[in-house]
């Protein structure tokens, strides 16, 4: 008889646990595709009101003019003015954070004891955390005019060097954030084993580590440069409304998240051609992210030293 | 590597000799990396309290934006932040986490995990002021949510969501796997290892992220520029659906002004907003350093 | 151990939430109804000129709300005034309308007003479809906006506030330009415009490239500027530094010897000793030199003067009797708030003028009470 009792019980709470397990697999599973529903979505309403666009503007001259005068009487819709503004900004932030972000991550993970590590550490995630607004008054009426003005003749209030290095300093956490975890996480035998060969030191950090930790740290810089296209009032305050196909960093110059904010916060009432454009820039903003997210999967695969 | 003593002699090579200086150097140089960074902020932040310092009262805390520089405050800007933020948090931390135990704990599908990943990036990748058009045209008029704290909190959890999932993710794999697999091995289900083994050690870490996260959040202006359209608000809040501003709006309306005593409570305004997110970063930093030392397996 | 930091970490959250609603309710407050009205209808047809010259013939249906606590002279009782007021529209005119919404609610506590900054274009595409009870405009509505309230059963109510300006201004060490025409400014600023050195404007001026700054182009304060000086809206060259917010411009022009830039005159008076102001002469219309102040600025003797209008919902006038007295209270008080925050008042007597007629009830020939001709701002 107590067999019996004993033997329901066993299989009744299996039978719970599996409908528990059922259960939380669908809550997961459903928390999980927010983040795919989200994009769907985004990515939806930007075919969506592009097509709009699209009726009203050809696609060869969006994606080889190089004018866009969306906002004035005379319009042209060449993007590339646009698109070389997103990329010299995006390019001089890498000059600044890669080279830096990776200074620090060699330096906190191979380098540095413990003790200065976690503060340091805290003290990068800080970088973050400043508001963009914040970085880009301090770029306009602070890193322009005292600094860069002082510096290099031809500058003016607005300049793309100004968003470039506040943007670059933004992303210095990404880069070393990642770059660090991976230097971090290759295996502490390939270094001995290097010592054991008779490197010194700076033979086993740049010859040993960072190359095994290579694809980790591509990754992060791929994910910085995306991080970099995508920044938006940083390049609106400190970059300027002007349009400008230039590849002059001391130019004021609109890149692409710019006149998105430009006209979604400005005057424009929805429906008309000057609103839709910004969901046609969205579009290609949001392909070339794509791609690039793409690249970076491919390229951790390749490189990709496996221990 | 083969700079060995070995056959030549008691002398150094010089090669070996400019190693030695590197090693020494090396380290020095590398933490100058931070240099930039460190430099910039602590200029800003000296920047931002010489023009604002004098600025700072409780009539900026709990007074409402009014046209005479001396009697305004951002009190409705405030409160606005308390409750938009908080409430995407609300919605967007479980949404993470869940996520994120969902890749790295409980599937099995190399396929699904692929695909959410790639998800999650794109999604890090558009410009913060896209999120705000979309939930403008489909929470406050597709929904008919209304330009309000929960059509901004929406899109605010959305816009986080990434951020969370990637910190909870991380959270997760620094639990040793020789645990889990312990677990597994002693028959426990796999909701057994994630309620009991997983998530007590994870949810510090995963704690941190979100509240990094979060911290961002606070900071964006175009998204809630776009769905609140609003700079001007005398009332708090008393339920989700009402009218919102938020302190960078208010920072951004401020410094827009001729008058310098605007300038002046805009870099009050953000000594405020700064003391805000020190404060959220402290208690991350904090929590992450008092469960990393008892980490044990 | 590890779950009590979790849990509690949790419920600090919620707690720092469950105070910002306690918070939130103790200090706001219910919204109080009012009692139900009774309602007269006059049905009457008017004829109003919209902006752009165009006649328009306008069916006005008013309703009247008279209060139920009614007082002899049938407006609503001091006492309670209570409501929501949502203002959007131009941010050119929202200072003035943040001031008399500050000074509205100091009076009547229950009243809560919100404005937005949409622009005068985004505002009223709300502002027809009914969602928004007034707009603040830097510009008369268009026809096209019109023909859409009208098909949206919406009826506006067009009140004049006050005066902006736009100031012209060179760099303090600009010795050599003291006046500039509007056809100098419109060669300078016209699309396609070959003027690169200054003495491609007048030969005697220096042989240095002009650096010009001006409004961004998604604003009114653009449309006006290159309606007015080239003379279509829009219309305009592209190789400026762009910004909308008025005080980077400043910055900008005081930084750049060569400088000329156009920006609000509400930013002229913090920046006087940092920019210098010129003086317009519009040679089209055979006029003087005109230095930009007040006086000049409220006559349209400046050529660069247009009025600011807000739009009031006629229905919701009707319906809303907080609405009635803040549009009363706003006009009462015009000149007060446009003073306040450095934009220039209209004319004389036109305030005391204007709120009574709408105490009245009257809703037309408000602008007409301004004397002062062109709506679309200056001669032409």
């Amino acid at each position: 008889m107590q067999q019996q009792v004993f033997s329901e019980t066993l299989l009744e709470s299996v039978r719970r646990r599996q409908r528990a397990s059922k259960t939380f697999n669908y809550i997961f599973l459903t928390a999980s595709s927010v983040a795919f529903i989200t994009i769907i979505v985004i990515v939806g309403s930007l075919f969506y009101e592009s097509l709009f666009f699209f009726n009203q503007v050809s696609v060869v001259e969006f994606l080889t003019g190089t004018e866009w005068t969306v906002l004035f009487v005379d319009k042209k819709f060449g993007i590339w003015p646009l698109m070389t503004a997103t990329a010299i900004t995006s390019a001089i932030a890498l000059l600044v954070a890669v080279p830096s972000g990776l200074a620090t991550a060699i330096y906190l993970s191979e380098y540095a004891r413990p003790a200065i590590r976690r503060p340091v550490k805290s003290i990068i995630e800080m970088l973050a955390g400043i508001p963009t607004v914040v970085y880009g008054y301090f770029a306009l009426y602070f890193i322009s005019p005292n600094l860069l003005k002082q510096l290099i003749p031809g500058v003016g209030i607005h300049n793309a060097l100004a968003v470039g290095l506040m943007i670059g300093v933004l992303i210095i956490p990404i880069v070393a954030s990642l770059s660090e975890d991976a230097l971090y996480a290759v295996p502490e035998d390939f270094r001995q084993a290097a010592y054991a060969l008779g490197a010194r030191k700076v033979d086993v950090v740049f010859r040993v580590v960072l190359p095994a930790a290579l694809s980790g740290i591509l990754a992060s810089i791929i994910l910085a440069f995306t991080r970099a296209m995508g920044e938006t009032m940083i390049a609106a305050i400190a970059g300027g409304f002007r349009v400008i196909f230039s590849f002059d960093p001391r130019e004021a110059m609109q890149t692409m998240t710019s006149f998105i904010a430009q006209v979604a916060t400005g005057d424009a009432p929805h429906g008309t051609v000057e609103y839709q454009s910004i969901f046609a820039v969205g579009l290609v903003l949001f392909i070339i992210t794509f791609v690039f997210n793409i690249i970076a999967i491919r390229v951790v695969k390749k490189w990709q030293i496996r221990y | 590597m083969a700079d060995t003593v070995l056959g030549l002699g008691w002398q150094e090579s010089r090669r070996v000799r400019w190693k030695k200086t590197l090693d020494k150097v090396a380290p020095i140089l590398l933490s100058f990396g931070l240099f930039i960074g460190i430099a910039t902020v602590a200029s800003l932040l000296i920047t931002v309290a010489t023009t604002g310092g004098d600025r700072l009262s409780w009539t900026l805390i709990t007074e409402y934006p009014h046209p005479n520089p001396a009697n305004a405050g951002m009190r409705s800007a405030i409160l606005g932040t308390i409750w938009t933020v908080g409430l995407s948090a609300l919605i967007c931390v479980p949404l993470g986490i869940a996520a994120a135990l969902y890749l790295t704990a409980w599937s099995e599908n190399k396929v699904i995990k692929r695909f959410i990943e790639i998800n999650i990036a794109n999604l890090a990748g558009i410009p913060s002021v896209v999120f705000g058009l979309v939930g403008l045209s489909l929470l406050t008029y597709g929904l008919g949510l209304g330009r309000s704290i929960i059509a901004g909190a929406f899109t605010l959890a959305v816009m986080t969501l990434p951020l969370v999932t990637v910190a909870a993710a991380e959270a997760v794999k620094t639990i040793p796997e020789a645990l889990i697999h312990g677990a597994y091995s002693l028959g426990a289900t796999k909701l057994q290892v994630t309620r009991y083994i997983i998530l007590p050690r994870a949810l510090p870490m995963m704690m941190t992220g979100a509240i990094l996260a979060i911290s961002r959040a606070i900071g964006e202006a175009a998204p809630i520029l776009v769905i609140s359209g609003l700079l001007f608000i005398r009332q708090d809040p008393s339920s989700i659906f009402d009218r919102f501003t938020v302190m960078p709006l208010q920072i951004y309306n401020w410094v827009s002004r001729p008058q310098v005593a605007f300038q002046e409570l805009s870099s009050a305004a953000i000594i405020v907003l700064m003391l805000i997110l020190l404060s959220m970063n402290s208690a991350a930093i904090a929590l992450r350093y008092r469960y990393q030392r008892r980490l044990t397996l | 151990m590890k779950k009590a930091a979790s849990t509690s970490l949790i419920a600090g959250v919620v707690a720092a939430l469950v105070v910002g609603l306690v918070a939130g309710l103790v200090l706001g407050g219910p919204v109080l109804g009012t009692g139900a009205p009774a309602t007269v209808t006059v049905t009457n047809e008017r004829t109003v000129t919209v902006g752009g010259g165009q006649v328009v013939t306008q069916t006005v249906t008013q309703t009247t709300t008279v209060a139920r606590t009614v007082t002899v002279t049938g407006a609503p009782t001091r006492v309670e005034l209570s409501g929501e007021i949502e203002v959007d529209g131009s941010s050119t005119v929202y200072p003035i309308t943040e001031a008399a919404a500050t000074a509205f609610m100091q009076q009547y506590s229950k009243v809560s007003i919100s404005v937005g900054i949409s622009g005068t274009g985004g505002g009223f595409k709300r502002f027809v479809r009914g969602e928004t009870d007034i707009n603040d405009a830097s510009r008369p509505i268009l026809s096209s906006e019109h023909e859409l309230a009208v098909q949206n059963g919406v009826e506006w109510i067009e009140v004049p506030v006050a005066i902006d300006a736009l100031v012209v201004v060179v760099n303090r060490e600009n010795t050599w330009v003291d006046c500039m025409t509007i056809s100098e400014l419109k060669k300078i600023w016209e699309p396609g415009s070959t003027v690169r050195l200054w003495s491609d404007v007048r030969p005697e001026w220096p042989n240095q490239p002009i650096k010009l700054y001006g409004a961004g182009a998604d604003s009114g304060t653009f449309d006006y500027f290159t309606e007015r000086v080239v003379g279509k809206a829009k219309a305009s060259r592209t190789d400026y530094v762009a910004s909308e917010d008025d005080n980077v411009l400043v910055a900008g022009v005081e930084g750049e010897k060569y400088a000329l830039g156009y920006f609000g005159y509400a930013y002229y008076p913090e920046a006087k000793d940092k920019i210098r102001p010129l003086k317009i002469r519009d040679d089209v219309a055979g006029g003087e030199c005109v230095e930009p102040n007040d006086e000049t600025a409220s006559t349209y003797t400046y050529p660069l003067s247009r009025p600011l209008f807000i739009y009031v919902n006629k229905k919701f006038w009707n319906d809303k009797p907080h609405l009635r007295e803040f549009v009363i209270f706003y006009v009462e008080n015009g000149a007060r708030f446009a003073k306040q925050v450095a934009y220039t008042p209209m004319p004389e007597h036109y305030y005391i003028k204007a709120a009574a007629l709408l105490k009245a009830g009257i809703f037309d020939g408000l602008y007409e009470l301004t004397n002062l001709k062109n709506k679309n701002a200056g001669p032409h």
